[in-house]
């Protein structure tokens, strides 16, 4: 890539660029004043931002698009939150009764860390990842995803990267955002398998009847496990172990009872491969619930322990909790080689081979995060300066943008938003704007769905 | 009973329609006048109820034989309705069925006003009182179920046979209770799923779409959530008229000090502040704290970080031992710099989280160190995490090797992992405090880690200074209900007439 001589402390510079010419404020404001249904939703959100050297302010807040944008133009935040939509004005939280300014909607979040991992995979720790151990984010993208669709009925997610070493969902269905502390802390506790902290070894535990929901994420986490567990991540053979609890005595988990430990040590020896090894603790837990034996579920709690989605409960509980969700700048992790750890890891070519088609929108959200919301940080700035470069070339196809921009006469943008329109457009962004756009017609087709069905439940009386 | 007829004769049919059901949903206040003094003691006996159930629960699995057997008794000796009588003759003393149903309804709106103020009294009260529902519910015979749900208009929607078939694996697999046959004879309810959140959270339910698919012996749930929600609201209703209530000069103080009834022992005020210096917190780590402590000091030494729940629960505990903000200050920068933050980051990111739990900032809120209860009970560990109680949160085999380690005797380790086992977390700490401290028989009962460091220092003999000045703050249950009846008494003795106001007036809308 050209331009490598751009560096951190080109920043500053950089950041009135993003927010002027690229950053998608109209999809932005489109998003959460999800039309316009409920008064002053838009103009109640909290929003916070990170400025320069660290400094975060909270509780802003904005009456229009056209506010949002010439505030963040001026203000140029490294990182932006999201907060609740509050009872009053955030900006104005100060001027109201103590007690009365009350966190009252939020769309439901999940937070989905890979340092909680740390446990479980000896590739790397804290906030690195690498291609294997994304395989988890891919793992539990997939369970959630289901799970909050066909058991919890919802429609609208956001899935998207983290910014530094994870992903987030934002549930933006009406019903989601109106769930009350109690409901958010239920549904997480729902999708939570593995619990305990340090002072604990063994964090799943099942018991007969296993639940249609544990059901259907085993059977995606037993499509990983073999590849992710077993070969990447060796832990059947790993001799030298870094994790002091799961792996000791001959290699084998101490997850596993002890009676079934004592019983496989001497094939274990026997058998170094980790295949091998792991038919060896399936069959026998097949041979103990063949006997009706309890607690035979031994091989499917090591698959879980190693793979299923560790969700940070205490984020998706609360209404009023600050979700980090875009970080204009990415600070840990260089994002080209992130670009081609997805790229290669969601395998995006032939996207079957780890998602169902039909899913490959997600996909998309995904790296409309990486692409737009992180557009750069110190090394990644070679991509920013690649998107400037696209800014910069030369106009082709400039009427057929003006034929399509005119047929858009749906939000009556002036000049400068249509200018602005085409800044995008003409980068490699314009696809996941596009994919973002999408997601938002779902949202709105939802609402008219919504208000139909009212109307005419109104007719009815 | 000397306003006995008086009483009476204000009963009316609508009162005695009231009174129709053992159990009761608590729609319609009280109507009648009452007088102070019975007042007072239905509010007393009532949070005695309250308290025996929060303790229980902790103690017990809930709904255990032991779990029921104990709230029986003392339904009994406080004269609560506790069981659905069929022939009111048969008692032959003590008060009647009527009068019990009375007391328990009367006694709930009474504790509606104290507990109505805060959200933390709130919560308390809920949880109690959701918790003593479900009890009493479960209790009742199925006839009287079913009559309860028909007397206040529950109703709920029942999913067709057809249905029932199409589902009956994924039915028969969410539920302990439900077998293949089960399915076909019982009904199942459809209902949101935000209306059955308990069995959600535990996943005891069919969850399809949106909708959980109830079979009809859990019903309890549904009816519970009803409970719950429509006793929130109205306690939040009540916090309004609240002003009314408190420009009465003779309620007021006694709600006040009701309400401070539940929270046991006050460890937020400060009074050994500065009696503890920095490097003796290491040894008394070892001596004087109780093993939830000395973990989270452990791990902070080890690795120089806690996390969030870590520095919470640690960090309130040792400001209740007396460190004061610029000890506290000091003593989580100067192991955090040890680690990855530097001193800088330190001041931006952590630096205010510490002054917030002592009031400096936010709400200004003076946070109070974390009780046994809610360590146990509230925000589990989860990855990374060091905090909770060892005893509840630590893998038993885990817990053991600990105790070899801190060298505690076989046949004491094997006393307390019986304790761990059949759940009773925090006799298993006082055991472990008693075998530490070399003494047969503790005389205290440990409900709090600072609790525990103040009774380790007595036996210890380092903290006579901690403990004469702790002492004026004693406000156990007993003190509190004490002195709840001492304020009610003083202002009774001002004020002998009866009281006038109608209670209901409290409890209306708006
Ligand atoms: S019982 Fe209480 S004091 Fe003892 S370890 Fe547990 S939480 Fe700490
Ligand atoms: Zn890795």
């Amino acid at each position: 890539m050209p331009s490598s001589d751009y560096d951190s402390a080109s920043l500053p510079d950089l950041l009135p660029l993003y927010y002027r010419r690229l950053f998608p404020f109209s999809q932005y404001y489109r998003w959460l004043n999800y039309g316009g249904v409920q008064k002053n939703y838009f103009q109640n959100r909290e929003f916070s931002f990170t400025l320069k050297d660290d400094i975060y302010v909270r509780y802003q807040s904005f009456t229009t698009q056209n506010e949002l944008e010439k505030e963040m133009q001026k203000m140029n935040p490294y990182k932006i939150d999201i907060g609740a939509v509050y009872s009053h004005r955030p900006s104005q939280h100060n001027t109201v009764k103590s007690g009365t300014f009350q966190a009252l909607e939020k769309e439901l979040v999940f937070d989905i860390d890979m340092t909680d991992y740390d446990d479980v995979r000896s590739c790397c720790s804290a906030a690195d990842i690498c291609s294997k151990c994304w395989t988890l984010m891919t793992i539990a993208i997939r369970i959630l995803d289901r799970a909050l669709r066909d058991d919890f009925g919802f429609q609208h997610l956001l899935w998207v990267y983290s910014g530094r070493r994870g992903v987030h969902c934002w549930v933006c269905d009406e019903a989601a955002r109106k769930l009350s502390v109690a409901a958010r802390s239920a549904v997480a506790e729902y999708l939570s398998l593995v619990k305990g902290g340090e002072e604990t070894m063994k964090k799943v535990s099942l018991s007969d009847p296993i639940h249609p929901f544990i059901r259907e994420s085993l059977l995606v986490v037993e499509q990983y496990f073999p590849r992710y567990g077993l070969q990447e991540q060796d832990i059947l053979g790993r001799k030298e172990s870094v994790d002091k609890h799961l792996i000791k005595e001959l290699d084998l988990p101490l997850t596993l009872p002890s009676n079934v430990r004592k019983d496989l040590q001497q094939d274990f020896q026997n058998e170094r491969k980790p295949e091998v090894r792991w038919k060896l603790i399936r069959d026998h837990a097949t041979k103990k619930k063949a006997a009706g034996k309890k607690g035979h579920h031994f091989d499917k709690e090591i698959m879980l322990q190693y793979c299923y989605p560790r969700l940070d409960v205490n984020v998706s509980k609360g209404v009023n909790h600050l979700l980090k969700t875009i970080h204009a700048f990415m600070t840990t992790t260089s994002l080209s080689s992130l670009l081609t750890r997805t790229c290669s890891s969601f395998n995006l070519d032939q996207d079957a081979f780890l998602f169902p088609s039909t899913l490959k929108n997600w996909i998309d959200l995904i790296l409309f995060a990486f692409f737009f919301l992180i557009p750069v940080k110190t090394d990644g700035i070679t991509f920013f300066s690649l998107i400037c470069e696209e800014l910069d070339r030369p106009r082709i196809g400039e009427e057929e943008e003006k034929a399509e921009d005119d047929k858009d006469k749906e939000n009556e943008k002036d000049a400068a938003e249509r200018r602005k329109i085409r800044d995008y457009k003409r980068t490699s962004l314009a696809k996941y704007v596009k994919c973002f756009d999408q997601f938002l017609d779902g949202i709105a087709q939802s609402r008219k769905g919504e208000l139909l069905r009212k109307s005419d439940l109104q007719k009815d009386f | 009973m000397q306003f006995g007829s008086r009483r009476r004769k204000i009963i009316n049919s609508a009162q005695t329609e009231l009174y129709g059901h053992s159990v009761q949903f608590y729609g319609q206040p009280p109507l009648e006048n009452i007088s102070l003094t019975e007042f007072e003691t239905f509010a007393v006996e009532r949070l005695k109820l309250l308290k025996t159930v929060e303790t229980l629960g902790v103690s017990f699995v809930k709904h255990s034989e032991q779990y029921s057997k104990k709230l029986e008794s003392e339904f009994k000796n406080l004269n609560f309705p506790y069981r659905p009588e069929t022939d009111d003759r048969k008692i032959q003393t003590g008060p009647s069925e009527f009068e019990k149903r009375r007391k328990d309804h009367i006694s709930h709106f009474i504790l509606r006003l104290a507990y109505c103020q805060t959200e933390d009294l709130r919560r308390w009260f809920i949880q109690q009182e959701v918790d003593l529902f479900r009890y009493r519910f479960n209790d009742l015979p199925p006839k009287q179920k079913l009559e309860f749900l028909h007397r206040n208009n529950l109703q709920y929607d029942t999913i067709s046979v057809e249905e029932k078939k199409a589902l009956q694996d994924k039915l028969v697999n969410s539920s302990y209770a439900v077998s293949g046959i089960t399915v076909e004879d019982q009904d199942f309810y459809k209902v949101p799923f935000q209306d059955a959140l308990d069995l959600v959270r535990t996943r005891k339910v069919y969850l399809k779409a949106g909708y959980v698919y109830i079979p009809h012996q859990d019903i309890v749930t549904i009816v519970l959530n009803d409970f719950r929600t429509r006793l929130s609201k109205a306690l939040a209703l009540t916090a309004r008229s609240l002003p009314a209530v408190h420009s009465d000069e003779r309620l007021q103080p006694l709600l006040n000090h009701l309400s401070h009834a539940y929270v046991g022992q006050d460890y937020s005020i400060q009074k050994n502040v500065g009696k503890i210096s920095l490097d003796q917190i290491d040894s008394l780590s070892g001596k004087s704290f109780p093993l939830c402590m000395r973990q989270l000091h452990q791990a902070l030494r080890e690795n120089h970080h806690l996390r969030h729940g870590g520095r919470m629960q640690y960090g309130l505990f040792l400001k209740g031992i007396g460190l004061s903000l610029e000890q506290a200050l000091q003593f989580w920068r100067s192991e955090f710099i040890r680690g990855k933050v530097d001193a800088d980051k330190f001041d931006k990111a952590y630096a205010y989280s510490i002054r917030h739990m002592f009031g400096k900032e936010g709400k200004r809120t003076d946070y109070t160190p974390y009780s046994c209860m809610k360590v146990i009970l509230s925000n589990p560990p989860s990855q990374g995490d060091h905090h909770g109680c060892p005893f509840r949160h630590s893998d038993p085999e885990l817990l053991k090797q600990k105790l070899q380690v801190y060298k505690v005797s076989p046949s004491g380790i094997s006393q307390i992992l019986e304790l761990v086992k059949g759940m009773h977390y925090q006799l298993a700490c006082q055991k472990y405090f008693e075998l530490t401290h070399n003494i047969e028989d503790s005389s205290f009962s440990l409900n709090h880690p600072n609790q525990y460091f103040v009774e380790s220092q007595k036996v210890l003999g380092g903290g006579k200074d901690i403990k004469r000045e702790t002492d004026p703050q004693q406000r156990s249950q007993e003190n509190a209900t004490t002195r709840a009846s001492t304020a009610a008494q003083d202002t009774a003795a001002k004020d002998v007439a009866e009281m006038t106001e109608d209670l209901d007036s409290f409890f209306q809308d708006g």
